[in-house]
């Protein structure tokens, strides 16, 4: 599997991953030699089987809403990097 | 008392409970040798010696309240993927540089519940994604055997410190080898639990279906007595099972007559290191000295699609677990634009390192529309493939027996630009992950002065078996008191 520029820059902007040109470069190469890897996969007969998305065997877990102690507003924002109030600040959605 | 920071952790509590220790002599003595030492080995990415002798003066309070339990007061390195309130907990990642924790993982409160004493937050791999801690953004862990050499990863750092003696154990986490692998290049006991035997809860995610938490130690009944803290339910972590915690160390018997211990062929592969070779073969004949009956002949076919289904999924859960460092909650925070889809990019652009980047999207490509059947869901299938060979293999033997690694610890710098050759350092360790089954490894001798990991197997949740037989074994050779120069 070769993947192209342009296929880079599309994954790129699904992962809203910034990315400069030489980087373009590097991945394209680097991320077509892992996918030739995983070829293999493809071998593989899977006909009928189920995928599995965990190992261990559980079902959904349910818990009652209750009310619990939690952190508080201070202790939340501590890590913003910009904070106005008791919310985080970001800049504008709508340009 | 001389050499102090040898001691296992069951040593170590032996005389705390006697009082012919305190903790505060024994955590000022690890805190020694760990400043004479780290400067070569560079284990641990922050040192936190003044709140170490704190919790060691209250644990000396507790021990003379007569509540030493076997963890209390000994000193311990976590990785620094656990959160530690009020502890920067970086992951080794710029993106979290100066992130600081507002709580505690579960594993690190179960810790302190039981008054063990953290001196340092260990080195590691970016986001735990690497087997060489040279994808740390701050630094690279030296082997302490042979300073050229990488520690493994991405537990590097908690596995060289506890080689090193700069702790007396250690946690570390495991995705796809991340436990079994530094432990096997550094000659250390390391153990990845059963999936749903510990607690996440507090841990940074990487691949949230392989995730799991486990010590390093220097033998295994320290494994055993830190196990037996860790493990169990939290209605946090919800892939946690209610199952009982048994007492892990009772399991401890130097006896395995009648243990049917098998050897999957697809595990010596193709480009291993001949001596690694011959080291797992002489340690699957010392199991049979001791009455364990080996099957050499055991087959799991689908092994060999392990590294490349691997490498779909965990990719694939990390793209979506890292899609929350975007600047605006915590963590580096591109702020040079008044864009915001500019900042959350350059945010991600900055922030983290390249083979985060890969993984992120390797994963995105392989959940984007018009791939996904063809490999995520393709890859979850091959992981049933997985596990039913382990289901079958388990049906007529209680421990398969594997090399950690195929080489030992390989240079620095061998395999940096190389991420294909630094994957296949974890082709025997990324199975176990797959199918959630335990695996440990420990010391099975040594090729040029450089330690070879065994890595012994077992069902989902006999941890008690697996542990059992790395007892026997490891009684029965000398490889845990071998020391590097600088210990």
């Amino acid at each position: 599997m070769k993947l192209t520029d342009e296929e880079i820059r599309h994954i790129a902007l699904l992962a809203r991953l910034g990315i400069s040109d030489a980087d373009v470069e590097k991945f394209r190469e680097q991320l077509s030699s892992i996918l030739e890897n995983m070829d293999i996969l493809q071998q593989v007969d899977t006909t009928g089987l189920a995928p599995t998305s965990q190992s261990v065997a559980l079902e959904n877990i349910y818990r009652p809403d209750e009310m619990a102690p939690s952190l508080t507003a201070d202790e939340v924002l501590a890590n913003a990097p910009a904070r106005e109030d008791n919310s985080f600040r970001v800049n504008a959605v709508l340009e | 008392m001389n050499d102090l920071h040898r001691l296992t952790i069951h040593e170590a509590h032996a005389l705390l409970k006697a009082k012919k220790l305190s903790s505060v002599e024994l955590t000022r003595a690890v805190l020694k040798h760990l400043e004479s030492t780290d400067g070569k080995v560079r284990a641990c990415m922050r040192v936190i010696g003044q709140q170490a002798l704190e919790c060691a003066a209250a644990a000396d309070k507790a021990i003379a309240a007569g509540k030493a339990n076997p963890l209390t007061g000994v000193p311990l390195v976590i990785k620094d993927n656990m959160c530690t309130k009020g502890v920067t907990t970086t992951c080794g990642s710029r993106m979290l540089e100066h992130f600081v924790p507002p709580y505690d993982a579960h594993v690190v409160e179960k810790l302190k519940a039981a008054n063990a004493v953290i001196v340092a937050k260990a080195n590691m791999d970016e986001f735990a994604m690497g087997s060489s801690t040279e994808n740390s953004a701050f630094f690279t862990t030296h082997n302490p055997w042979n300073l050229d050499c990488v520690p493994g990863g991405s537990s590097g750092g908690s596995a060289a410190s506890v080689a090193a003696d700069e702790t007396i154990y250690a946690l570390g986490s495991d995705t796809g080898g991340s436990i079994r692998q530094p432990a096997g290049f550094c000659g250390v006991v390391g153990l990845k639990p059963t999936y749903g035997r510990v607690s996440r809860f507090g841990l940074v995610a990487f691949a949230s279906s392989l995730d799991q938490i486990g010590p390093i130690t220097k033998d295994v009944m320290d494994c055993a007595i830190v196990l037996n803290v860790i493990a169990g339910h939290d209605k946090r972590d919800s892939t946690t099972v209610p199952l009982n915690v048994p007492d892990y160390t009772k399991a401890l018997k130097s006896d395995i007559k009648g243990l049917r211990v098998g050897v999957p062929r697809e595990y010596l592969v193709e480009g291993m290191q001949p001596e690694v070779r011959q080291a797992i073969e002489a340690a699957i004949k010392e199991l049979e000295k001791l009455g364990a009956t080996v099957d050499r002949d055991v087959s799991l076919p689908n092994t060999r699609y392990g590294l490349a289904a691997y490498y779909i999924l965990a990719p694939s859960e990390a793209s979506a677990n890292l899609a929350r460092y975007d600047g605006v909650k915590y963590g580096y925070s591109y702020r040079d634009t008044t864009s915001m889809w500019e900042a959350m990019e350059k945010t991600r652009q900055f922030g983290f390192g390249a083979e985060v980047k890969r993984r992120i999207m390797l994963g995105t490509y392989a959940l984007s529309a018009g791939y996904y059947d063809a490999y995520y869901l393709k890859a979850q299938k091959v992981r049933t493939l997985i596990r039913q060979d382990f289901d079958k293999a388990f049906a007529s033997y209680d421990v398969l027996v594997t090399p950690t690694s195929p080489t030992v610890a390989f240079k620095i710098g061998e395999r940096a630009d190389d991420p294909v050759q630094m994957y296949l350092s974890d082709v025997c360790t990324l199975p176990i992950n797959i199918a959630g089954v335990p695996g440990i490894s420990i010391p099975a001798g040594f090729v040029n002065g450089l330690p070879v990991g065994l890595q012994l197997i077992g069902k989902h949740f006999a941890e008690e078996t697996l542990l059992r037989t790395a007892y026997a074994y490891e009684q029965a050779t000398p490889w845990h008191t071998m020391k590097p120069a600088l210990a």
